[in-house]
């Protein structure tokens, strides 16, 4: 199991890291979601992997799985989730403001970009 | 006795700014008040802070009542408490010119969210709790992509989408790094932090070096350590001018992440860390400070040219923060006030100036502006603060920093320190008189006059503080110096979160 959470989170970062070095917002923000997701797994793994462990008392348990682990995820879950959003939103006011979703910026604002007169 | 106060910056500024947000959204009257007496009251309350910081030792706030190391907690100390109390002042400030120039009524939610970045940094000051620092940090970076898109925009938006795409890295750095600790650890709460990384077994350590590592490279990015500071150009120059000016002090929340947990968690005493961070960050400020300058020469508009300025003075901060000794600790944490204070005070500056221009860029000279003297010498004031020249604070500053950082590096340092001032005073030598002298040669309509006392007022009360941090500077040192003992003496720190079960 060790294995197999290792690979994914190791996947899941290698794909965003790949990603978010894209010129184009949409694959950066997939890439951005990419990380997040192998974050997440990251910190739940932190707490040690249990299988079958409760995370709360109880009388019968024989062991228990680290709560405070699943509590930051869950946090940490909402947050990317929010800046995700966001980050969605002012791509798509880029790109219908500019007509372009390129994410790099050349240095001075009298350039022409494709779609300009659009 | 558990004073309740500490926790009020942070609660004060989101419940007035979510009250403006459901009740008060369509009149900017009434959010412009409500926003203000948030602001003067939050100033008093960090004042009274300061003040209880000064005379009684760190004094720890358990949310929920829950004790340390299980629950969150806040923690007063000389340093949080003055950062809080420079935060508030900053805000103040910019918030009257923001009023004044009428920048808040250019776009909607100005006022909520800038309460709501209040709260963040305020917040992030005072947690002693390292997973609430990335909670707040969060909170202040969701309001500050909020300000900076304000008003909107082409460029602005682009800039935009850059600066969250890379915070957005940054913020999951965080979180590996966090959780790294977490697994080596078991905590993190900081002051049992502090203890269980300084008797951490052998095999742990290299996985510690790991996650302070990655610990350091989000607040380098915050603090736009090179190379890492890609964001800032972009985002400053194109962000509005009262917005970057309180942008100033992000940059600075950065820089007391890197002190608070390099003197805490891993001083370098400690054997799992020792001087390893001192190592990785003095030669990465060197070059901060000198790209900073180089750049403050290069620029061709006069916001960039800002920019450029905050992060040579972050590269100046960060040389005298990588000693890690409570000399150069203090002179670090006057140079901090300082240049917060000028740099926003610049960014206004060049708000007011490019306001009343057609544009500001510093290749072409265009006719005067209205009001050209008293700008030109609020520009002059400000543009010998940041270099360093007497009689501002900068000058102080610098020589405080020269004299900590005297040793076997003494030469590299003071020559790049040295001749990064003598590059910056060039730089605004020649954007002033293309600004404001070769403006009289130039021909053609003088632009529109524009009367803004307010917006001018909170320019002018920036510069003052800084003549009077001149004046001031022994009391302040003496409260510096203060605050570097405490800082390296992190006993009190861990005692104020009185922690529970085994260590």
């Amino acid at each position: 199991m060790e294995l197999l959470v290792a690979s994914a989170v190791g996947m899941m970062t290698a794909a965003g890291v790949y990603l978010i070095l894209r010129q184009r917002t949409f694959p950066v923000i997939v890439g951005l979601a990419f990380l997040s997701y192998a974050v997440n797994v990251f910190i739940f793994a932190s707490g040690r992997l249990a299988v079958d462990l409760p995370p709360i008392l109880s009388k019968t348990a024989p062991g228990y799985a680290d709560p405070l682990t699943q509590a930051l995820v869950l946090t940490a879950i909402v947050i990317s989730f929010g800046m995700t959003a966001v980050i969605v939103m002012m791509s798509l006011g880029a790109y219908l403001e500019s007509g372009d979703d390129r994410i790099d910026m050349t240095d001075t604002d009298d350039t022409d970009y494709p779609g300009k007169d659009a | 006795m558990m004073s309740h106060w500490i926790i009020v910056p942070v609660v004060l500024p989101a419940v007035v700014g979510a009250l403006i947000v459901l009740i008060m959204r369509h009149d900017l009257v009434l959010q412009r008040v409500f926003a203000l007496a948030t602001g003067l009251a939050t100033a008093a309350i960090a004042g009274g802070l300061l003040w209880s910081a000064s005379v009684h030792p760190a004094e720890a706030y358990f949310l929920g009542n829950w004790p340390a190391p299980f629950g969150i907690v806040l923690v007063l100390d000389r340093l949080s408490a003055m950062m809080v109390a420079l935060t508030v002042a900053l805000w103040l400030a910019v918030q009257l010119y923001a009023i004044g120039s009428n920048w808040d009524s250019r776009g909607r939610h100005f006022h909520a969210l800038m309460l709501f970045q209040l709260m963040g940094l305020c917040g992030a000051f005072l947690t002693g709790d390292a997973f609430n620092l990335f909670v707040f940090f969060e909170v202040l970076l969701i309001a500050s992509y909020g300000l900076m898109i304000h008003d909107g925009g082409r460029d602005r938006l682009r800039a935009g989408v850059q600066y969250i795409a890379y915070n957005l890295v940054g913020s999951t750095l965080f979180l590996f790094a966090l959780a790294s600790i977490y697994a080596v650890t078991g905590t993190l709460n900081m002051a049992d932090l502090a203890v269980k990384v300084a008797i951490l077994p052998e095999g742990d350590v290299a996985l510690i070096r790991v996650a302070g590592v990655l610990l350091m490279l989000v607040f380098a990015i915050k603090g736009a350590l090179v190379p890492l500071h890609f964001w800032l150009p972009a985002t400053y120059s194109l962000a509005p001018g009262p917005v970057a000016a309180l942008f100033a002090v992000m940059t600075k929340v950065g820089a007391y992440a890197i002190i608070r947990t390099c003197t805490l968690i891993f001083p370098p005493a400690t054997p799992a860390t020792g001087t390893l961070f001192a190592d990785l960050l003095l030669p990465a400020a060197l070059v901060t400070l000198t790209l900073g300058a180089i750049g403050v020469i290069g620029a061709k508009t006069l916001s960039r040219l800002v920019a450029f300025a905050v992060i040579a003075s972050m590269g100046t901060l960060f040389i005298a923060i990588s000693r890690f000794d409570p000399q150069s600790t203090a002179a670090a944490l006057y140079y901090l006030v300082h240049s917060t204070l000028a740099g926003a005070a610049l960014f206004l500056i060049a708000d007011l100036v490019s306001d009343r221009r057609a544009h500001d860029r510093l290749t072409e000279s265009l006719p005067p502006i209205a009001r050209s003297g008293l700008i030109a010498t609020l520009f002059f004031g400000a543009a010998v603060a940041i270099a360093g020249m007497p009689p501002l604070s900068g000058f102080l500053g610098k020589l405080l920093i020269l004299d900590a950082t005297r040793g076997a590096l003494l030469p590299l340092i003071w020559t790049v320190v040295l001749a990064t001032s003598l590059i910056t005073i060039v730089g605004f030598s020649r954007a002033g008189s293309v600004l404001f002298w070769k403006a009289h040669a130039s021909t053609g309509e003088p632009a529109e006059t524009k009367d803004e006392p307010l917006a001018v007022a909170a320019v002018i009360l920036l510069l003052a503080a800084l003549a009077a941090m001149t004046v001031a500077a022994g009391p302040i040192m003496a409260y510096l110096g203060g605050t570097a003992a405490q800082l390296y003496d992190p006993a009190g720190y861990i005692a104020a979160n009185a922690l529970q079960g085994a260590n």
